[in-house]
Parts: structure tokens; sequence; C-alpha cells
């Protein structure tokens, strides 16, 4: 019964989905759209499927760029929220700086980091995304670190416990969602950033680049199947994260406010 | 208010001053030509070809753009406003569109459940793969180029839009909509009165994100559809002039930066205006 | 003579001294419980009941004055972890199992595993929440929770226990069962308690001392003998003394607040 009832509940976007792709599909056919124009779902179907190879390749180097990435922006946000929890001045200065941070097209500087690399180096747009992912992680954790509740601070001062003590038991235990919150953010962010780091130039591999290519030359239907590439590269990503949270979230009872 | 705010600016210049110190220091340590660590290749190169000094870029702005053109921060203030007008039109449209869709998926409960799932994967996969598409679909409708560009930025802006519009509309405590119904006040009333004026500080942090959405939408779309007379376009021309006029890229990125903050400041000018007597917006 | 479990000389407590947020929140507070008492701290709001609880936990050092627990300095019994304390949020961690939330004091104090478990296990009995060892705090209901919470503040079996409107969070019904409990665990542990609260039946019910205290500045205007003996239970409730005792705390309050000479409270 449980079953039949979450099966009723999920018709909804299936539905919509299915309908949206008839629809394209017989549009396409209908009004005889070239191919260079928009091309029919089956179209893009048998493209990727022939094109499976290059996909392939092109998703893994921006996967991976978008993967060191994150795992080395997550490591130094943590690093440095520690710093900054110590040295609460600092969180002064960094606040407005991550608030600009975000507020700016910060992509825009992968033209510099290319020229600062040698060419055929992918590190500008690791360096992109180390950046992206870093001040989110950072920002989030610091809060958490530092939002631990007055009643839990009161507690561990009747106890007469030491500052030590204070982080190891109780400050960090409480950053820890807010540490995932920030990676759930983060993660799919990753992919969007190493993707657009690469139309700001550097070496042409990649999701990005093919895409360009593809779509000067108007083989429109291939441009898609990278399309899609990229759209399953960065729903694979987003899934990982929800996954790593549900899998520590029956530990804690709450997930902490969003802060991006 | 007005006292955090002059705090915040000055803290942010104290930032600007330390990140500029950095970038010296960098420049007196680091290698003239790149640098391995541990055998990978990751330390940018710190001669003056690439990293000009911080004093040479500012100054770069009163130079020339090339010989006899414009001066610099005339050129680069050009580009900066082509593109931030693009931006907030594209901000514009996306916020009507986004808050539409809000209320359409309020409204129905089964446009909720069919749309929304698409709707927050759309936050995960790289929209901006679609500009070259929608490019070449616009240009066939006659739509002049910049619409384009700006259709692009309103694809980014509307989707955080109407996540955030959406889980503001339905933040109305339940004891107000139980007030409203012992009105006897349609769904419509309802909504004007008591579900719009409660998203407000929903959608302001929404519009933040789609600040910053529309802004690097219609810089990707100016590059990969080939407009020319935005930033976008104008830092790669710069970037590749490295080696004749190191410094002039680096204006080109103050601007991009300075359009960015100002599309920020417009939202926070308007959350200003809106929220002036509630307490803060909602975070989340 | 025995030592007072708590003595209070002639403290006060101003905030913000000299500045503009200046704030006397205690006037010459002298207060002297002695071991095993069960002693009340009532007032109206911001008479100061809080703060001078947190006095005697050297949460705060009083600008004036002092307090002396078990003989010592209240810092030195703070460090020697003298007492145990319960707020009005349980304040238990999210992220620990109940069992290890009532070991935390246990392993700031140095205690080896087997030592702590069988300490908690203990403690579990006591407040009759043995099934729930392992279960998280938040799949436990408010009053649950704050048994855990007194469980873990008797863990160390303190000679005195601190308690900020324990109950204040509870529905009544729940609430009066949590008084029935709280005496019976500290009968079983022989603590003395200072508890604040500004419900008069819980402070009559609870005590055999209630210490009246003004609006701000907080002073002690009258000590009230609650002498209902040591066994209570629901017929206590009932009782016409129970009654009677309420109703001289009520009037005590009620002075207070119009005002009437302040007493000095001298041992008895």
């Amino acid at each position: 019964m449980r079953r039949a009832r979450s099966l009723l509940a999920i018709w909804p976007p299936i539905v919509f989905g299915l309908v949206f792709l008839i629809v394209w599909e017989t549009i396409v056919a209908v009004y005889d759209i070239k191919k260079f124009l928009l091309p029919a779902p089956t179209a893009i179907a048998s493209a990727f499927a022939g094109n499976l190879e290059n996909v392939w390749e092109a998703v893994l180097v921006t996967g991976a760029n978008a993967l060191v990435g994150f795992v080395l922006g997550v490591l130094l946000g943590i690093a440095v929220s520690f710093v900054l929890m110590r040295f609460s001045v600092l969180n002064e200065l960094t606040t407005p700086l991550a608030v600009a941070i975000n507020a700016v097209p910060i992509v825009i500087i992968v033209p510099v980091l290319n020229n600062m690399y040698p060419a055929g180096s992918q590190v500008p747009r690791r360096v992109m995304v180390v950046l992206i992912v870093f001040f989110v992680v950072l920002v989030n954790v610091a809060k958490g670190l530092r939002q631990v509740s007055g009643t839990h601070m009161e507690l561990m001062r009747s106890y007469a416990a030491s500052q030590r003590e204070i982080l190891v038991k109780t400050r960090i235990p409480n950053a820890i969602p807010y540490l995932f919150t920030a990676m759930k953010i983060a993660a799919p962010l990753s992919v969007i950033t190493a993707f657009v780091a690469e139309y700001f130039g550097g070496t042409q591999t990649g999701l990005g680049s093919a895409i360009t290519s593809n779509a000067s030359t108007s083989k429109n239907d291939v441009m898609w199947a990278y399309v899609l590439g990229a759209c399953l590269l960065g729903l694979s990503f987003y899934v990982a994260s929800i996954w790593l949270e549900k899998a520590t979230t029956r530990q804690h009872g709450r997930n902490p406010v969003m802060t991006r | 208010m007005i006292r955090q705010a002059a705090r915040r600016s000055s803290l942010f210049v104290v930032a600007l001053a330390a990140v500029a110190a950095t970038w010296e220091l960098y420049k007196v340590v680091g290698p003239e030509t790149g640098g391995e660590v541990f055998g990978w290749a990751i330390l940018p190169k710190s001669n003056d070809r690439v990293m000009p000094h911080t004093w040479e870029m500012i100054a770069e702005f009163f130079d020339s753009e090339t010989r006899g053109t414009p001066l610099v921060w005339q050129a680069v203030l050009g580009y900066a406003w082509f593109t931030f007008r693009l931006a907030l039109f594209g901000l514009f449209v996306g916020t009507v569109v986004g808050v539409g869709l809000a209320i359409l998926m309020a409204r129905f409960r089964v446009m909720e459940r069919g749309l929304l799932p698409y709707v927050i994967a759309s936050q995960t996969v790289p929209l901006i793969a679609l500009a070259p598409q929608i490019a070449t679909i616009a240009g066939n409708w006659g739509l002049p180029r910049w619409a384009w560009v700006s259709i692009l930025g309103a694809f980014l802006a509307f989707f955080p839009i109407s996540i955030a519009m959406l889980k503001g509309l339905s933040s109305a405590p339940d004891a107000a909509v139980e007030l409203m119904d012992s009105y006897a006040a349609s769904w419509w009333t309802t909504l004007v009165k008591l579900r719009l004026p409660a998203s407000m500080g929903y959608l302001v942090p929404g519009m933040k994100l789609a600040a910053t959405a529309s802004v690097i939408g219609v810089i990707v779309s100016e590059i990969s559809t080939g407009l020319a007379g935005g930033i976008g376009r104008a830092t790669l021309q710069y970037a590749a002039k490295a080696t004749s006029e190191p410094a002039q890229v680096y204006t080109a990125l103050i601007g991009a930066g300075a359009l960015g903050l100002l599309l920020y400041g417009f939202v926070v000018a308007m959350e200003f205006a809106l929220m002036r007597n509630r307490p803060q917006e909602a975070t989340g | 003579m025995t030592e007072h479990a708590v003595a209070i000389n002639g403290a006060s407590m101003v905030f913000n001294p000299g500045s503009v947020g200046q704030l006397e929140a205690l006037r010459d507070i002298d207060l002297d419980i002695a071991a095993g008492d069960f002693v009340s701290l009532i007032g109206p709001s911001g008479c100061g009941k809080s703060t001078l609880l947190r006095l005697i936990a050297n949460l705060l050092a009083p600008t004036a004055g002092d307090v002396l627990v078990n003989g010592k300095s209240a810092a030195q019994a703070r460090v020697d972890q003298d007492y145990g304390m319960a707020f009005q949020q349980s304040g238990l961690f999210d992220w620990r199992s109940v069992r290890k939330n009532i070991e935390l004091p246990l392993e700031l104090k140095g205690w080896d595993k087997k030592r702590r478990a069988e300490r908690s296990a203990e403690m579990l009995e006591l407040v009759q929440l043995s099934e729930f060892g392992d279960h998280r705090p938040w799949e436990l209901s408010g009053g649950m929770q704050q048994r855990i919470a007194i469980a873990r503040a008797l863990a160390s079996h303190p000679p005195l226990l601190l308690m900020d409107e324990p109950f204040g969070a509870l529905d009544e019904m729940t609430r009066e069962h949590m008084q029935s409990e709280l005496l019976r665990i500290c009968a079983a542990a022989d603590t003395t308690v200072v508890f604040v609260t500004h419900s008069i039946p819980e402070a009559v019910y609870l005590s055999n001392r209630v210490v009246v205290m003004s609006p701000r500045p907080g002073q002690i205007t009258d000590v009230v003998d609650v002498d209902l003996g040591v066994a209570r239970d629901d017929d206590t409730r009932e009782d016409e003394t129970f009654y009677k005792k309420i109703t001289e705390v009520r009037e005590a309050l009620r002075g207070a607040e119009l005002g009437e000479t302040v007493r000095r409270v001298d041992d008895r």
C-alpha cells in the first residue's frame, strides 16, 4: 500500500517530463525544424549513444576539475574556519570579503589564471573551483563553530572545561551539520564552476569547450549530447552530496539554516 | 543600520588592502615562471607581465586602450555599463517569470509537484550549456543579439527566484491564513494581502543569488555568442594582449567586479526600501 | 558547627558598572544554606534570582561581597566540580546518545570508560529511563529530556544541585510529575538543592525554605519556612498547610513588590 502511495506521489514530474519530451519531438517533426536550429529528443538520444566515448572523456575532464577543486576547497575551508574561530578579528575581515565574492562574477578571473599557468594546464579551472567552494565552506563552518547555544556554553563553563575541551566536545560536533549543508551547496556548484570556467579560454578539453565547438559548426545534436553529459555530471554530484548528508543526518537530529 | 553598513564597508576596504598586500608579497617571493609543489605545477607565475603590481593596475585606467583611442577607464566603464544593463534587464525578467511560476506552483499543487523537481535539478546543472541553443533559437526569431544575452541572464536568474518565492509564499503562519479564511477572502486576495508581503523576506536573498546568476549568464553568453560591447568579450580581448598591455585585463576585472557589486547593491537598496519596518530577512 | 553548603555574604551584582548601560541586579544578599536543604528562589521577573544562582555557580563573579560553596570560594568549588547544574533548556547534545550525554561531566573529570558506563547506568536507573540509554535526545519528550539533564547534573554525585527553572518549558501535568520525581531523586542522593522558579506552588511543594526576592535591584525580603515534612507526594498538594504556605509566599511576594522593609536573614 505504501509503495503504491509513493508511486502516486512521483507521477507528476514523470508525466510532466514525458509530456514535455513528446511535445518537443512533435513540434520538431510537424514544423520540420532543422537540426541546426533545434534537434528532436530522439536525435539527441542517438547522438549521445553515437558519441558516448567522446562525451565520457569530456565528462571526466570537467568532472575531475570539479572533484579536485571541491575536495581541496572543502579542506581549505575547514582549516581556515578554525583559524577564524581562534582569531575572531580575522572573522570580521573575511565576512565582507565573502559577501563581495558572492556578489561579483568571480569566474571572470579565469583568463588571468590561464596566463599564470602553463598552456594546457587544468589548474586555472581547479583554482577557480577551490576559490568558490572555499568561501561557501568557510562561511558555513565558521558559523557552526561560533554559534553554539548559550545553554551549552554555560553547561561547559559550569564544568570548568578548558577551551580545548569546549572545542572538541562542543564546537566541532555543533559545526558538523553546517559542514554537510555547505557541501550540499558546494557540490553542484563545483560542477557548474568547472564548466563555466572553460568558457573563458584555456585548454580545449572538457564539456564546455566541446559544446562551444559543436555549436559553432552547427552540429546541434552532438552539442546536445554534451549538454546531456553536463546535466548528468551535475546531477550526480548533487545526488552524491545528498547521499552523504543522509548518511550522517541519522546521527544529528536537525539541519541548520543554509548560508550561501 | 547605517553605522553597521559604514563599518562593514570600511572593513571591506581593509580586506581589499590585505589582498593587495598578499599579491605584492607573492610577487616578491613567488617564482617568476611558475613553480611546483611536490611535483604539481600549482604555483602561478609572478613576473610583471602576468602579475602586474597593484599600482600598475590602477595606473592602467588612465592609459589609452590602444594607440590613439579613448582612455581605458572610459572604455571599461562603457563595457561594464553595457553588461550591467543587460544583467539588470535579465534580473527583472527573471524575477517576473520566477515570481509568476512560484504563484502558479503555489496555486496548483500538481504544478508544484510536477515542476519543482526540475526547478531544483536545474540548480545543480550548468544551465549555461544551453546558451548556444538559446542563442540560435532567439536569432531565428529575429531577436537582436543583446536580447539573447539578456534572456540567458533571465534564464539563470529565474530558478533561484522561483524556489525562494515558493518557500516565501508558503511561509505565512497558519494562524494568519485561517484569519483570512474567516474573512471569506478568495485565494487571490489572500495572495495579495498576506502571502506576497510575507514572502518578501525570502524573495530578497533569492534576488541576491539571482543577481549574481544574471551577471554570470550575461557575461558567459556574451562570450559564447560573440556579442561585442560587453565586459565579458573585453576581458578576453584584453587577456590576449597580455604581452603588450599586461595590466589592461585587470582593469576589466575590476570593472566586472564593480558591475556585480552595483547590481547587488541595487538589490540591497530594494531590500532597504521594502523591509524598512520589518525584522531582518529570513535566512535560507 | 558544620559548614554551610552555601554561604553568601553581602553579595551585590552590578552589570556594566560606570557606563550608560549600568544595571544593579542584586543588592546586599545574605543567605546561608545548610547541607540537605532544598531552597527555592522566587520573585518577579528581573529580580535577579537567576543571577544569584549564577553567582553560586561561579558563572558570574559578584561586584561586592563573597560567595562560599562547601567552605571554599565559588571559583574553587567550580574547578573542583562540587555542584551540578540544570537549565531551562535541557542542553543535551544532539550528537550524543542519552547515555553519552550523562557521561559528559565524567569524561571531563577523566573517569575511565568502565566507571563511566557503570555510573551512567546507575543514573538512568535513578531517573527510570534505562531503556532509553541508546536513544538520541530528540527522540525523547521534553519531560524525559529534563530527567536526563538532571541525571547528568547528578552523575558525579555532587553535594549541591543548582537548577534554573528546569520545568519552565513543560506543561502543568508533566511539571507536577517532574516535581515528585525530583524530590524522590534528591532524597535518594541526599543532595542540597537551590532551585529558581516563579511558580509559587512549585516552590512550596519542593522546598523546606522559600527565599522571596524583591524586584530589581534584587534583595531578599523574606524567607518562608515550609514544614510539610520530608515525605511529600500528591496528597501533599491537597494538604491545608500547603495552601497556607502558598498564601504566605504570595503575600510575601506582594509585600516585596510594595517595597516593605528588607529583613536580614540569619542562620536558624
